[in-house]
């Protein structure tokens, strides 16, 4: 038998990724903690504050407000784009010059910078100048984001709809072109019609692409900040105030950086639990297959 | 169960082929007999599997028709022609467990219930799958999802056909037999009309009453496995079936007899005159390594089989196989070949010529 050799000399080749996280996420993690567990004043004066601002933060209507709405936001974005998403894959052509095209025409929404989004959306909305809000005015119906809840709400579901089904679509579409000829002649042999084809072939083999996108897709929309902000800066009112908008009002705008901080952290605790809750329900799910 | 005729079949997967080079199959007049089991044989890309999905509706002839008992289902869809076909590799609905796979065909035809689960045991019973049948389809073994998708085929008792393109490709070796056993058994059963495609000559020898041998798109000889033993109707067929393959020698035929290099070799018959190249076709089971009388040869190696020995050896100046016996002796000194003339055949540019006079009873 060999000696198990020691050399704690190994330590030093994990060194820069240590250092590289430490910068990168700790530290400044770390400094979030510290004002959520203090009260800032001028001058970098600090007085302990313990869980206080814990406490009041989860005690207050205005982040349980935003967290109703932000979850509202998820769940629609989500059973808008998953559904809508497979469609588009199932019903693009397979292979050849069509093909390509597909893909390349739905990467482009994906390529376009999120605050660029914000823009087109914002403009194309516009009552006075913008192309959809123009035409659904002449049209006789009352749109209007910036005064009306319900327009504000369908126009940054629109957006995001727009922004991102497509990556559904391409992860669908990956899974789908995975699968053998021979399921679907076995299936046609089998006489089984098209609902079954996508039941039992094509359903259960896309279910890995599948619980990827929904999860990115759940972060992503769950965090979302920019095109909503550019194209209704959380209003009318509150009434498109998610989280991350909410969040950055507070810190930024009011400046109660010890709210702030505790209300960032647990926004992060609640992204991190539910897409572990949904990855573990997803896997499981998987296991027992579907 | 159904009589399958092919009538003027053929297949391009070019749409406008041109050349004869363009078909993936060639044209081809067949009956496949009602009740009977066919090996289809060939190397891979001769066309089995095309000519296989046409059959089965997977796939529309550019030309000729097929037809089910004198009834024309050329156009029809696959699910109407009632053909059930297994996969190379195992196809099964990973989501359901084995007794829903079972029953999947049956319960698409709306079958009930009572007949689902009665023949989904008895199916299960056959495949010997009865233990599994609450389990999920997925994460079984390869061979088991096999067995399944054979019994998939076989759950509908009213096929016109069981179509089997290489099933028994990812199964271990030793389950190969038993599941070839258990078709075999099926088929003197039930008496269904099986297509079996396969590569693998030792399967389609065992399998079929009649061997269809095809060879680049084109079906070269159908018959018996002792008639494409005996007599191979193609060069094609006695190299790829026999092991080793028959020895091709160019030689010149007259009457009953052959020159090769000017030494007369005795043909069992009687042949005219040949055009094109002509050459005579003898299995190593039909050659023996002798000394003093024959041709001469030159002995390379002695691959010992077990139940026979390989004898491979130059002659003149072209490789030859000879199989001897376990106890037939083999000696420094044997450097000559001599060949059992009734099992000599003559090929005229690769095709078999039929004799004039005296055919080998």
């Amino acid at each position: 038998m060999q000696q198990k050799t020691t050399n704690q000399k190994a330590w030093f080749l994990v060194l820069p990724v240590l250092i590289l996280v430490a910068f990168s996420a700790v530290i400044p993690l770390m400094t979030v903690v510290n004002y959520s567990v203090q009260d800032t004043f001028g001058n970098n004066q600090f007085f302990w504050a313990g869980l206080e601002w814990f406490q009041e933060m989860l005690s207050d209507e205005r982040m349980w407000n935003a967290l109703q709405r932000q979850l509202m936001f998820s769940g629609i974005i989500l059973a808008i784009e998953v559904p809508l998403g497979i469609f588009v894959a199932l019903n693009m052509p397979k292979s050849g010059f069509w093909s390509s095209f597909c893909l390349v025409v739905m990467s482009l929404p994906l390529l376009i910078p999120w605050n660029v989004v914000g823009t087109i959306w914002q403009i194309f909305g516009r009552v006075d100048i913008g192309l959809l809000g123009y035409t659904l005015e002449a049209l006789g119906i009352d749109y209007n984001y910036t005064q009306n809840t319900i327009s504000a709400w369908i126009t940054i579901i629109v957006m995001d709809v727009w922004h991102w089904t497509s990556l559904v679509a391409l992860l669908a579409f990956a899974g789908l072109k995975s699968i053998p000829d021979a399921y679907y002649q076995a299936a046609r042999i089998d006489q089984a019609n098209r609902w079954k084809v996508f039941r039992f072939i094509e359903l259960p083999k896309m279910m890995g692409v599948l619980m990827i996108a929904i999860l990115l897709r759940f972060m992503d929309s769950f965090m979302i900040y920019t095109e909503p902000f550019v194209v209704t800066g959380g209003g009318p009112g509150n009434a498109t105030t998610l989280l991350s908008i909410d969040l950055v009002k507070m810190a930024l705008g009011q400046f109660d950086l010890g709210p702030a901080a505790a209300f960032s952290l647990m926004y992060f605790l609640v992204i991190l639990l539910i897409s572990w809750v949904f990855y573990t329900v997803m896997v499981n799910l998987d296991k027992k297959g579907m | 169960m159904a009589r399958i005729t092919l009538d003027n079949l053929a297949h391009s997967y070019n749409p406008n082929p041109g050349s004869e080079a363009d078909f993936a199959l060639k044209e081809l007049n067949y009956d496949w007999e009602d009740g009977e089991a066919y090996a289809l044989l060939g190397s891979s890309g001769c066309g089995k599997s095309t000519l296989l999905n046409i059959i089965s509706g997977l796939l529309m002839p550019s030309q000729g028709r097929i037809l089910f008992d004198g009834k024309d289902v050329t156009h029809a869809p696959t699910a109407e022609r009632n053909i059930a076909q297994v996969f190379q590799f195992p196809v099964v609905y990973d989501t359901m467990t084995v007794h829903d796979n079972l029953a999947f065909p049956l319960r698409n035809r709306g079958r009930d219930e009572s007949y689902v689960a009665e023949r989904v045991q008895e199916i299960a019973r056959m495949i010997g799958m009865e233990d599994m049948l609450r389990k999920k389809a997925r994460g079984l073994g390869a061979d088991a999802k096999q067995k399944i998708s054979l019994g998939r085929g076989m759950v509908r008792k009213d096929v016109n056909a069981l179509l089997f393109d290489e099933p028994l490709t990812v199964i271990d070796p030793h389950m190969k037999w038993e599941l070839r056993t258990q078709l075999k058994k099926l088929h003197h059963d039930f008496g269904h009309t099986m297509i079996y495609v396969t590569h693998d000559q030792t399967e389609a020898l065992t399998f079929a009453d009649k061997v269809v041998v095809m060879y680049d798109g084109r079906v070269v000889q159908i018959g018996t496995p002792e008639e494409l033993f005996e007599r191979p109707a193609h060069t094609f067929v006695g190299y790829f079936i026999g092991s080793p393959g028959m020895n091709v020698i160019p030689a010149k035929v007259v009457g009953t007899t052959a020159y090769i290099n000017g030494s007369e070799v005795a043909l069992g018959a009687g042949y005219g005159a040949l055009d094109g190249k002509v050459e005579i076709g003898v299995r190593p089971e039909f050659a023996r390594l002798t000394e003093g009388e024959g041709l001469p040869v030159k002995v390379r190696r002695v691959e010992d089989a077990g139940r026979h020995k390989i004898i491979r050896a130059e002659f003149f100046g072209q490789d030859i196989n000879i199989i001897a016996g376990e106890d037939d002796p083999v000696r420094v000194d044997m450097n000559r070949v001599t060949f059992d003339a009734a099992k000599v055949n003559v090929y005229a540019n690769d095709w078999r010529v039929t004799p004039e006079s005296g055919e080998a009873a």
